[in-house]
């Protein structure tokens, strides 16, 4: 379990992080969105023991960050945004030297390096030398590197970035994988549907505060007061129109004309919405279909960033 | 000491240094102008005298003249093995990882420092077949050659351990080489010439009473004190001219012990520069 309490980072007057306080629960996946530069990689270099925060406190599995970093280190795998690699290391040197980092005896690492190096799907990559491996191998020896303590937290710093479709889909499955183990995962992108399918939690940050937290569908509801509803008519569009008029949770009414749709934003509740629909279809208007449309994380992600940059 | 001998970054640096051409071609040069210093020396001398003969007094020279070139070796070698041992972590992007593991400060800069140390100690092993020559001409005995070793050995654990600091300190491998460099000229040029000033100078006065400023600039010059191991008459000279006693190996050895502790001590608690309060 990670808590966080008051996290703040400032350099000179700028607010690279500012007052955060989340929980994370042991065992989940909690996904850190924000755009470049929000703060997402303050908060993990200082989860890291890399960075000492101006104010606040944050625990791991009970360890304090500020009174035992040493202690932290042992419970964490951290994989920074940006790494590099020794030259002239072989893959499995390279997990082994890390392995003895972390204490573990020869017999151990002799053990654990083969069991990685599958997880990761390196296992045919063993004797290579780690520079000449491309990107998304790097990220994934990284990640099998991160684990060879056997940590009980993972932070992972844009694990996917720079990576081509088909490794961000290899390296889901990895963190499908790890999930599945019990690892608590905290995971940040600059790009939400990237973390929403994999996430428990999400978090958003912008300029250095978390503007949203929860379910990826309680941030979503919360952060859009108003959404889309379709109503798919037959017939004439001027009764209809005058009754969702009169509702006040209605607004921005427009005809789709050759579909034979009437939209409009609704910023009521799931039980307001129903009792919306059951009024309208009792004033006998000639309704085929009533539905939510869908709308797109990407959107509402633009749309939160832009609201806070606004403030 | 099982656990400094197993020091990961130790072990991981001594791998991928021998890993390295460069390593093997350093030494091979290393023995190689040690090589052609030694035999060019013997046969021009012998050659000059006509004699055939390599006498006793000449076999001293030589052995004087090599100790000087292993010095500047040393000198000019630590530098450039060590100033770039956290620097270039750093340039490369690998602290940061390496920072996270379970290892201490004081395990790292330790390892670096060790790994560095052990390939100039190999070097200076490897170069003892030829400097044993002198031996086979007499006028050099093995307790002198032991002293010019530790005295080596300090040397470089030294400029090892500032190299090691300027690396820590600055954020450039470039940077750190120029200040490592620039201290290493500073403790040979500049207090040899600081040396000869403060000499020209309490004479000038007509001065017989203590001269400290003389005797420190001459205690933390390497080829000085080196020059004092070589020539034992030597020591006394200079207890005479700048009326301390105390042998220049001593105040050496003090110096070296403070500024090698302090660079470590400094090192340990600058690595984990954003880290200021903990370790």
């Amino acid at each position: 379990m990670i808590e966080i309490k008051g996290l703040t980072k400032k350099y000179g007057s700028f607010y690279a992080l500012k007052d955060l306080n989340l929980t994370i629960e042991e065992g989940t996946v909690f996904g850190f969105v924000g755009a470049n530069g929000a703060g997402k990689s303050t908060t993990f270099s200082i989860l890291a023991t890399l960075l000492q925060p101006t104010s606040g406190e944050a625990w791991i599995n009970g360890i304090s960050i500020s009174q035992s970093p040493h202690e932290v280190r042992k419970q964490i795998g951290y994989m920074p945004d940006f790494f590099g690699v020794y030259d002239q290391l072989k893959t499995e040197e390279y997990l082994d030297f890390y392995g003895a980092s972390y204490g573990l005896d020869a017999q151990q690492r002799a053990v654990l390096i083969p069991k990685l190096l599958e997880l990761v799907n390196l296992s045919n990559k063993r004797n290579d030398y780690v520079d000449l491996l491309s990107r998304g191998m790097k990220q994934r020896l990284c990640l099998a590197r991160a684990l060879i303590h056997d940590p009980k937290v993972l932070i992972l710093d844009e694990p996917a970035s720079g990576l081509d479709p088909r490794a961000r889909v290899e390296m889901r499955e990895i963190l499908r994988e790890l999930k599945a183990m019990g690892k608590t995962i905290l995971i940040s992108s600059h790009i939400l549907p990237e973390l929403a399918e994999m996430c428990d939690t999400l978090g958003v940050i912008d300029s250095g505060e978390l503007i949203a937290h929860g379910s990826v569908q309680s941030i979503q509801e919360k952060l859009q007061s108003e959404k889309v509803i379709s109503v798919k008519m037959t017939g004439s569009f001027a009764e209809a129109i005058v009754f969702f008029e009169n509702d006040p949770l209605v607004s921005q009414i427009t005809e789709i004309q050759e579909k034979g749709i009437l939209q409009f934003l609704y910023k009521g509740t799931e039980d307001e919405q129903l009792a919306l629909l059951r009024k309208a279809m009792a004033s006998g208007l000639p309704i085929l279909a009533f539905s939510e449309e869908e709308t797109d994380l990407e959107d509402v992600f633009m749309e939160i960033t832009k609201g806070a940059d606004a403030l | 000491m099982k656990e400094l001998l197993a020091n990961p970054v130790m072990v991981k640096e001594i791998k991928l240094r021998f890993r390295n051409m460069k390593s093997f071609t350093g030494l091979f040069f290393y023995l190689l102008i040690m090589g052609i210093f030694v035999f060019g020396f013997i046969n021009l001398t012998s050659s000059i005298s006509g004699s055939g003969f390599f006498r006793p007094e000449e076999s001293f020279l030589l052995f004087s003249m090599l100790s000087y070139i292993q010095l500047g070796l040393i000198l000019f070698i630590t530098p450039g093995l060590t100033a770039g041992t956290i620097s270039s972590e750093r340039e490369k992007q690998t602290l940061n990882i390496l920072l996270t593991t379970a290892q201490s400060s004081f395990q790292i800069i330790f390892g670096k420092l060790l790994s560095s140390i052990a390939f100039l100690l190999l070097l200076l092993v490897s170069g003892l077949p030829i400097y044993s020559m002198v031996f086979l001409y007499g006028g050099v005995s093995p307790s002198q050659i032991a002293a010019i070793f530790l005295f080596y050995f300090l040397t470089l654990l030294v400029i090892g351990a500032l190299g090691v600091l300027y690396s820590t300190l600055l954020r450039r491998t470039i940077v750190s080489m120029i200040a490592t460099y620039s201290t290493m000229i500073f403790l040979t040029a500049v207090t040899g010439f600081f040396l000869i000033l403060s000499v020209s100078l309490s004479a000038a006065a007509m001065g017989t009473g203590v001269a400290p400023l003389s005797y420190f600039w001459a205690s933390i010059n390497p080829a000085v004190v080196l020059l004092t191991l070589l020539e034992p008459g030597f020591s006394a000279e200079i207890a005479q001219l700048t009326g301390i006693p105390l042998p220049l190996w001593v105040s050496y050895t003090i110096f070296c012990t403070l500024i090698f502790a302090g660079s470590i001590w400094l090192s340990v608690s600058k690595l984990r520069v954003n880290m200021n309060k903990y370790r």
